[in-house]
Order: structure tokens, then C-alpha cells, then sequence
């Protein structure tokens, strides 16, 4: 946050200077909300960076990162100067394919990849490809339903929700959740949004409610979305923004696009109803495990989070991964994409809590510098 | 003309209108203008929310200067200079390509065209204007990316354009190059010019101004499409001047992009974004339709 | 070949044009008969020798017309042989299966039945609302508006034609839908019990449906029918127009016996060429349609669902396995073969009767 604010200003002014401004500029007004300051034991500090290489970099992937990558981006212009990453946000599906059919330097996806695609991407890399993660981000359960604006679910409640259990909002199941007895629930049908592209964000929230509700949900897993119940919408921002149109409807959704009219609902592991918030979700991160542990794969298994009732922890979040080779080809772009990858884990970090992730924790951000030196 | 025929001096046969036909003949005109107001409803209405939605941004500099290269998603500032040099770029290579292969094929309907090999080249530039552009862009990916592996960019959009622009730029050309009077090309062949002088130089001269309004109508056409953009290139958000590699902006992707990625609210960036995007693309179509018109108008053959 | 080329029959002639003389908006030069047998005379003094420049040139044009002849071939076998790996790989009936499933490149089930159905039901809703409205609008400015009003008003409504559908689609989304809801509530309540109106599989919203996204592509293909209308109007004959004033007959009774007869041809297949435009049109629907979760289009005009093109756009994403890319191609030539006999069609009814 500190160093962000001042950097957006910077940049603004500086850039529209360039320009002939003969009508003024567009008034940069501060917007990015009040920069709460986090509890998480966030990775902070600065690295030495090898800067160069090919410029602008190539990257296509998860939505749910669109908006870190964007503040990496700033810091790594700052850091290196002139260099740039473009970063298309189609959802995590498109990232991993269009990194396989390499199209991109690196992909964006909030699962980290496996089976037929880690295939594919280490015949894409002719070397392993890795997982490295960039970015903690909470999943909202967000609703919109006039009139209630402190609702709490259970992991049980929210799996029959969304798999058609549970229809309408005055189930009696909704009003037993501890919390809500005093909520005015109307009698309306539930309108269920759910992403209708492939989206590593579906994959989370499926895999959390496949760990924290075994007995309801029983769909399984994986990038589409397999409730069967309601209606999809295309992209983060579109699932928030029919949220928003409809009355007495819900979905999941990254905690930064869980505002103005979609609120996010407490999640109640057996503890309590837990608050979405950047301690609680840092909280959690404790029970965070590697897949893959002693190697450079950092893929993360998230079972034990989604799983535990911690009080006070949020469970249902997602690390989102940046698909990357560990040996390029080209050296111009792996020194491009070791540069950018290290500038994000250290200068980029801090400033997210801004935009509504939490930053990785100290543990993390050294094994994803070592991961990061070792590309080449 | 109608008017005065309305009341003719001799008195009619049917003297008296009955009752009968002239409500059906109010009931018609109601109905009738009833259609024409219905349709200036929506053509307003999309032209005021255009305008009045993407008018708070377009005024500034950077809108026009700057990219969104340095600016969050949520952050105020930066432009569209990017995607104004996407679409402009990926356009104007449409048109470098599709103008003479369509005048071409135009000059043989009118000039030479005959027979089977004419009557098939009419009927399939009829079809080629149908294909939808997704499916072109799909021809496209896959000769482009899936046959040759060459990677997506600006300039494969540009050929999926060329798909589409091409049949516009024969037809408009074909029906100017039939209004030129046979009489210039029988002066021309009587003073012994060959064909195809008489063609290139009197002919196409003579129908120039008519053709480059249609090119011009076919460019903005083009440039408005956005299925092909999707599927043949990446958005990014800073310049790119190359058409041959990297992703490539353009004024479409802009608003599917934002659309996607960014807040829709009222007031938010994304919105602003968006709308300001979409009066920019109205913007330059605009222009290029009134350029058109100018350029009809100077190229146009003296008149004495 | 070059021989032939100085021989230009008048009979020869028609044929070739009359079907692509038409069908562009003209200028008022169209207004005159066309000329019937063009560039006569030159022909019939045949050439002593033929000059390099003039058979290079002739070359050059006959290459571009072999050329989009061939294109259009290109775009068909390419598109075909894109899509057989998929169509092998394809566990169900392509063509009568109503799920879609090609994650799993191994296990591919696809068919096209609900993209075909809520294509066929968008573009019906667009065709029907605009098929009168264009009629009308093409009556109001050939027969009712006074000429100052008729002239701006005609190009305003070609310029419709050149907004991007992009922003036909967010208007349609961001601004139509919300504006309408309380009217497709009440429709859709009201009416409920009739299967059309039936509560959608997207309920409870109504805001991403066919209903929606109809109109929308109504006002999209407007346009096209009205313009190509319009034109196909003008050229009733002007003897018959004053014949039917001097017997007396109304405003309407002209139209009727006249206008109508004469250009029924013309509004349907320029009506056609709107349905083959609305059957192609990708980007506005695709942000106005909701995808439904778990359940099939069942001709509620409140379902949502994807169509042939927008399916496509939606997931090209999913393009970078051949074999799911595959699927969507074989889709898009769907698409291509249904557009392509559409228009066919509209182009033969529209080239009888205008020639």
C-alpha cells in the first residue's frame, strides 16, 4: 500500500507529461478503496533483478489474477525499467492452453496444472513445468438478497445450494445456520450464478466443498462447473455483475469483485461464522501443504485448509499460479520471465492487500525465489 | 406527384370513399408510421447511451494519447491510443489486401465475366458476403495457427477481415463500374486503346469516386467486427505498432476485455472504459464515412 | 479464352448479372431501368490481335475470380477436415445430442442440438419483430415520408448497420435488459402457461434470455431488410402507382394492389438475408445470453443458452487442443452450411424477381 499509492500518482502524472496535455488530463482520482492494513505475514521486501530480456512479455490466463498482475506489472516497469508483461485475463482454462500451445511465456491458473496438461506443458517446455504461486486470493460466497446483509452458511448449506438442495431462501436449512435466526429470509427462489467458462475459480470452490461438505457434494471437482443448477456467466466481473442485476441470487467469486451490492457470506467450518477478511484468510494459510514437497513445483494442496475448522480461519480461498517452464527455450525469455516472476514474489507483493488478495507468506516467497533463481 | 393526383380534375368513378376503406387505409398509415417510430427508439437509444456513457473520458489527451499500460484496472487515467492503432493497423492491412483482389474481381464480373466461371464467381462473392465472421475467423485459426503453426496476432485478424471485406469491395465496385456509360469504353476502343487501358484508365477513373466510398463503408464495417479479434489475437494493454507478432489492442477487445475483467457499474472504470471505447470506435467510423463522402466528392469526375 | 472475351452476347449477359446487380443499396441512378444490353459494339468488331497488357490483365482479374470461387471451397475443406478428427472422436450423435462436452480430448461428447435450437428460436424472435417493422419502415419511406424526412432517415438507417455489434451487445445487456425487465416479468408470469412463455431454464432471472437477446438482433437486422426493402420498393412501376390513384384507390389500396405484389419477393428474401445474418451473429449474443447450468433449451422464450456462434466465441479458449477445437469447427461448419443455404436462398428468390 505504501509503496503502491505514490507509484500510481507517479506514473499517472509522468506519463500523461509525456503527452502534449493540451486539455488536461484526466483527473486521476484515488478509488482503489481504503487500504486496510493486513495482518498476514506478508512477503515483503525487495530483491536484486537481473533485468532484461524480451519485452513485452506474453501471458494469458486466470481473471481472478488480472488485477495482481497488474500491480506486479507496475513494480516490474519500475524495477526494470520499460519492460512489460501483457496478461490477457480469460480465465485459467484458456491460460493453461494457450500456455501448452505456446502462444504465451507463461500462463496464469488458479489451480496448479496435472495429469494430461502437465504432460502437455512439459512437451511444450521439453523441461518440467512449474507451478509457482504469486497470489492468495479468498473466494467470496456473494450473494445478493434485499433486505439481508449478514448472512452465514455452513459448508453443508452452501453445497446443497449449489448443487439444487437447497431452492428457495426461506429453507428452513438457511434459517438453522447459527447466525441467521434472527434474519428475515423472504420466500424467493435461490438464482444460482456460477461461471460458465472454464475457471480455476469453479475448480476451487468445487474442490472446498468436495473436502468441507463430502457427504452434499458429490459432483466432484474440476474447471466447469458441475452444480447443474442455475446459470453461468462469462469471466469473474461477469458472474458479480448478474449477481448484482438479480435479486436473490448467489455465487463464488474472488473477494475483490465481492462489493457493492454482491456480499460476501460468513462461512461457518463448525466454529463459528467466520468474516472474509485478509487475517482470517492469513489464518488459515497455516495448514497450507506442497503437493510436490522437496522439488521446485510449488503446486499447493489445499485440502487441509478447506477441510479444518480453525476458529477464526476462512477456508474457502485459492492460490492462483503462475505455468512456467523451467527451462525456456529462448533465454531472452526466461531472463525476462525470471525477472518479472521475482520482482512479483518481492516489490509486487505488498501492494496487493489493496486490491483485495493476501499476500504470500514469508515461507513461501523464499522457496519461490529459489524456484525462480533455478529457471533458466 | 401523388398529391396532385389525389384530386384529379375529372371526377373519379368512385366518387365516395366508404367508411370501410378508410379506416383500413388510417389503420394502415397508423401502422406505418407506428413502424418507423419503433425503430427510431432503439437507434436513438443506443446513439445517447454511446455518447452519453463514453463522453466523460473522450475529452482528455491521454485518452487519446496514452495507454492503459500503466494504470490499474481500477484506476483512473491512461487511454486507448493502443486499440485506436490496433484497429486502425489491422484495418487499414485488410484493406491493402482486400482492395485489389475485390476491384480485380469486379473489373472481370463487369469487363470479361461470362459464362460458368462468372455466374459461379457472382454466386460465391453472394455467399462469401454471408459467411458469418466467426466462422471466417475460425477458416482462419485454422489455416493460420492449427495448418501453418504460425502464432495469433494482428495480421491474422487482418486476413479474417480480408474474408469479409472482400465481397463488400466487389459489390459496391461491380454496380459502379456497370454505371459507367458504355460510350467512354467505345471512344476509347475507337481510338485503338487496348482493353485494359481503356479499363485502367478511363473506366475505373470514371467510377473511382462511387468505389472508394464503398471501400470506405466496407472498412468501417470491418473495423467494428470483434468475434474475429477473440479468437485470432490477445488483448494487451500497451502499443504495439507490430501487426506481425505479439498480442495487439483494438477498440473492440478494449470493451471485451474491460467487460470481462473490470467493473460494469455506473460510474466505475471499467464502465467509463467501456463506453468511452465503444464512442471512440462510433467516433472513427463516423469520420471515416464522412472521409469517404469528401473523398467521393474530390475524386469525383468533372462535370462541364 | 481471350477470344471469347471480345464476344460479349447480350445474351451471355444476364445471366451473369442480374443477380448481383441488385441487392446493394443504390444510388438514384438505380432508379432509371437498367441498361439491358451493355458495351454492344466494341464486341462485335472483333480485335485484330490480342495485346500482352490486355490478356495479362485479363488474366489477372479471371485469377481473382477463380480466386474467391476458390475461397470459398478453402473455407468448406478446411473446415471440414479441421473437424473429422473431433466428429470420429465424438462418442454421441453429433447432430441430435443436446450436451456438449470436449474437456477430455479422449472422451469427447458433443452434439449440436441445443446450439441449432437456440439459434433457430433467437433468430426467429429477431426475424419475426423485425420482418414488420421493416415492412412498414420500408412503406413509411417510399410511400408515406415526405421526401426530406424519407432521404436522412435512409441513411440513418444504414448507418445502424455500421454500429458494432459489440456495443449492440453491451447496450443490450447494460441498458435494454434492466429497462425491460419489469415487462418480460410480466409477460413471463402472465403468461406462463403458454409453453413459449414458459418460466425459463435460467429463472428466476430474465434478464440474459432468447427474449432478450431476440430484440436486440431484431434491431440489429433491421437494417439490412429494411434498406435492401426499401430499394426493391422504389422500383414499382410508376404507371401501376398512378393507375390505381386514378381509379380512386386509398393510400393503402395502392400499396396493397401494387407495392406489395410487386415487391413480395424482395421483402422475403431481404428478410432472408437478415435471418442469415441474425443465424451468424456472434458477439452481441454472447454477452447477452446466460448459459444455463445442467438444462437443455425447451422453446421457453426465457430460456438462455448459447448459439452456434456464440458458443464458439465464448470458449475459443478451448481451441489449442485440434481435437476440442475440432468440435467447435465442426460446429462453425454447421454454421457455415446453414448460412450458406440461407442465403442461397434468400439470393435466388431476391434475383428473380429484381433484375
Amino acid at each position: 500500500m505504501k509503496i503502491m499509492r505514490p507509484l500510481g500518482a507517479v506514473g499517472i502524472v509522468a506519463s500523461a507529461a509525456l503527452v502534449l496535455a493540451a486539455c488536461g488530463s484526466d483527473p486521476s482520482a484515488s478509488n482503489s478503496g481504503s487500504g486496510s492494513n493486513s495482518a498476514a505475514p506478508a512477503a515483503t521486501g525487495t530483491a536484486q533483478v537481473d533485468c532484461g530480456g524480451k519485452s513485452p512479455l506474453s501471458a494469458e490466463g486466470s481473471t481472478a489474477q488480472k488485477n495482481a498482475i497488474e500491480v506486479f506489472n507496475q513494480a516490474y516497469n519500475k524495477k526494470c525499467s520499460g519492460q512489460k508483461v501483457n496478461y490477457n485475463g480469460t480465465g485459467s482454462g484458456a491460460g493453461v492452453k494457450q500456455f501448452n500451445a505456446n502462444q504465451v511465456d507463461f500462463g496464469g491458473s488458479d489451480s496448479p496444472i496435472k495429469d494430461a496438461d502437465l504432460e502437455a506443458a512439459t512437451k511444450r517446455c521439453a523441461s518440467p513445468a512449474l507451478n509457482i504461486p504469486l497470489v492468495v486470493g479468498p473466494i467470496a460466497v456473494g450473494y445478493h438478497l434485499s433486505g439481508v446483509d449478514n448472512l452465514t452458511l455452513t459448508p453443508q448449506v452452501i453445497a446443497k445450494i449449489f448443487n439444487g438442495g437447497i431452492k428457495n431462501w426461506n429453507d428452513p436449512a438457511i434459517k438453522a445456520v447459527k447466525g441467521n435466526e434472527s434474519l428475515n429470509l423472504p420466500d424467493k427462489p435461490i438464482q444460482v450464478v456460477s461461471r460458465s467458462e472454464e475457471s480455476g475459480t469453479t475448480d476451487n470452490f468445487q474442490k472446498y466443498l468436495g473436502a468441507a461438505a463430502k457427504d452434499v457434494w458429490t459432483q466432484g471437482a474440476g474447471k466447469k462447473f458441475v452444480g447443474g443448477v442455475g446459470n453461468g456467466a462469462q469471466g469473474s466481473n461477469g458472474v458479480a455483475s448478474t449477481v448484482k442485476g438479480a435479486d436473490g441470487s448467489i455465487t463464488y467469486v474472488e473477494s475483490a469483485f465481492a462489493k457493492d451490492g454482491v456480499t460476501p457470506a460468513k462461512i461457518d467450518s463448525g466454529s463459528g461464522g467466520v468474516e472474509l477478511s485478509a487475517e482470517n484468510v492469513a489464518k488459515s494459510l497455516d495448514a497450507a501443504k506442497f503437493a510436490h514437497p522437496g522439488t521446485n513445483d510449488l503446486a499447493m494442496d489445499l485440502n487441509g485448509i478447506y477441510s479444518s475448522n480453525v476458529p477464526g480461519a476462512y477456508p474457502l480461498l485459492l492460490t492462483t499460479y503462475e505455468i512456467v517452464c523451467s527451462k525456456y527455450s529462448n533465454p531472452d525469455v526466461a531472463k525476462a520471465v525470471k525477472a518479472f516472476l521475482t520482482v512479483a514474489a518481492t516489490d509486487g507483493q505488498q501492494p496487493l492487500s489493496a486490491k483485495g488478495y493476501v499476500p504470500i507468506p514469508q515461507s513461501l516467497q523464499d522457496k519461490v525465489l529459489k524456484a525462480v533463481k533455478e529457471i533458466s | 406527384m401523388s398529391t396532385t393526383l389525389e384530386r384529379p380534375a375529372t371526377t373519379p368513378a368512385f366518387q365516395q370513399v366508404s367508411a370501410a376503406r378508410k379506416v383500413k387505409n388510417g389503420v394502415a398509415t397508423v401502422l406505418v408510421w407506428l413502424s418507423f417510430l419503433i425503430a427510431v427508439v432503439p437507434l436513438v437509444w443506443v446513439l445517447y447511451t454511446v455518447i452519453a456513457n463514453g463522453i466523460k473520458r473522450i475529452p482528455y489527451s491521454n485518452w487519446w494519447g496514452q495507454d492503459f499500460g500503466s494504470v490499474l484496472g481500477d484506476e483512473v487515467g491512461g487511454g486507448v491510443l493502443h486499440a485506436i492503432i490496433g484497429t486502425l493497423l489491422q484495418g487499414v492491412v485488410c484493406a491493402v489486401i482486400s482492395v485489389p483482389i475485390g476491384l480485380l474481381v469486379a473489373i472481370y464480373l463487369v469487363e470479361y465475366g461470362r459464362g460458368k466461371l462468372a455466374k459461379a464467381t457472382t454466386f460465391m462473392v453472394d455467399i462469401l458476403s454471408g459467411v458469418p465472421s466467426i466462422v471466417a475467423a475460425l477458416f482462419i485459426y485454422a489455416l493460420w495457427v492449427t495448418t501453418l503453426g504460425l502464432p495469433r496476432s494482428g495480421f491474422a485478424v487482418s486476413l479474417a477481415l480480408v474474408l469479409l471485406m472482400i465481397p463488400v469491395v466487389v459489390r459496391s465496385a461491380e454496380e459502379m463500374l456497370r454505371i459507367v456509360p458504355d460510350d467512354l469504353r467505345e471512344a476509347s476502343y475507337a481510338l485503338g486503346v487496348p482493353k485494359w487501358k481503356t479499363i485502367m484508365k478511363i473506366v475505373l477513373p470514371t467510377a473511382l469516386s462511387g468505389i472508394l466510398g464503398g471501400i470506405m463503408m466496407a472498412l468501417a464495417r470491418v473495423m467494428g467486427e470483434t468475434a474475429p479479434l477473440l479468437v485470432l489475437v490477445g488483448y494487451t494493454s500497451y502499443v504495439n505498432w507490430n501487426i506481425f507478432s505479439g498480442e495487439q489492442a483494438s477498440l473492440p477487445l478494449v470493451m471485451n476485455n474491460e467487460r470481462a475483467t473490470n467493473s460494469m457499474d455506473p460510474g466505475s472504470v471499467g464502465f467509463d472504459r467501456i463506453w468511452g471505447a465503444a464512442l471512440t470506435l462510433v467516433l472513427i467510423i463516423a469520420v471515416i464515412n464522412l472521409l469517404a463522402t469528401v473523398l467521393s466528392r474530390i475524386v469525383a469526375p468533372k462535370k462541364k | 479464352m481471350s477470344d471469347q472475351s471480345s464476344t460479349r452476347t447480350p445474351t451471355g449477359d444476364p445471366g451473369g448479372r442480374s443477380s448481383s446487380a441488385r441487392a446493394f443499396p443504390e444510388d438514384p441512378i438505380s432508379d432509371k431501368p437498367p441498361a439491358p444490353a451493355p458495351e454492344a459494339p466494341p464486341a462485335r468488331k472483333k480485335p485484330t490481335k490480342v495485346r500482352a497488357g490486355d490478356r495479362i490483365f485479363q488474366n489477372l482479374t479471371t485469377g481473382a475470380g477463380i480466386f474467391v470461387v476458390a475461397l470459398i471451397a478453402l473455407i468448406g475443406i478446411f473446415l471440414v477436415v479441421q473437424a473429422i478428427p473431433a466428429l470420429k472422436a465424438d462418442k454421441v450423435n453429433f447432430l441430435f445430442n443436446h450436451g456438449w462436452s470436449t474437456n477430455d480430448p479422449a472422451n469427447m461428447a458433443f452434439g449440436i442440438a441445443d446450439l441449432a435450437e437456440v439459434t433457430v428460436a433467437t433468430s426467429l424472435v429477431a426475424l419475426i419483430i423485425a420482418m414488420p417493422i421493416s415492412l412498414g419502415i420500408a412503406l413509411f419511406l417510399t410511400q408515406y415520408a415526405p421526401a426530406k424526412l424519407a432521404r436522412p432517415f435512409a441513411y440513418v438507417v444504414d448507418l445502424l448497420a455500421a454500429v458494432p455489434s459489440i456495443i449492440f451487445g453491451l447496450w443490450g445487456i447494460l441498458v435494454f435488459a434492466p429497462a425491460i425487465e419489469p415487462f418480460s416479468e410480466w409477460v413471463n408470469s402472465t403468461f406462463s402457461w403458454i409453453p413459449i412463455f414458459a418460466p425459463g431454464n435460467i429463472a428466476p432471472n430474465v434478464r440474459g434470455t432468447i427474449f432478450t437477446a431476440g430484440i436486440v438482433l431484431a434491431v440489429m437486422i433491421l437494417p439490412i431488410i429494411t434498406s435492401l426493402t426499401r430499394e426493391v420498393f422504389e422500383r414499382t412501376p410508376t404507371a401501376q402507382v398512378e393507375g390505381a390513384l386514378a381509379l380512386g384507390a386509398t393510400r393503402w389500396e395502392v400499396i396493397r394492389t401494387t407495392v406489395l405484389p410487386f415487391g413480395k419477393a424482395g421483402f422475403v428474401g431481404a428478410s432472408m438475408l437478415g435471418l442469415g445474418r441474425a443465424l451468424g451473429e456472434t458477439i452481441a449474443l454472447a454477452v447477452i445470453l446466460l448459459i444455463p447450468q445442467g438444462r437443455n433449451f425447451d422453446w421457453s422464450l426465457f430460456d438462455g443458452g448459447a448459439t452456434f456462434a456464440s458458443k464458439i466465441a465464448q470458449n475459443y479458449s478451448e481451441f489449442n487442443n485440434p481435437t476440442s477445437a475440432g468440435a467447435y469447427i465442426a460446429a462453425g461448419l454447421v454454421l457455415f452450411v446453414l448460412t450458406f443455404l440461407v442465403n442461397f436462398a434468400a439470393r435466388s428468390i431476391v434475383g428473380k424477381k429484381v433484375g
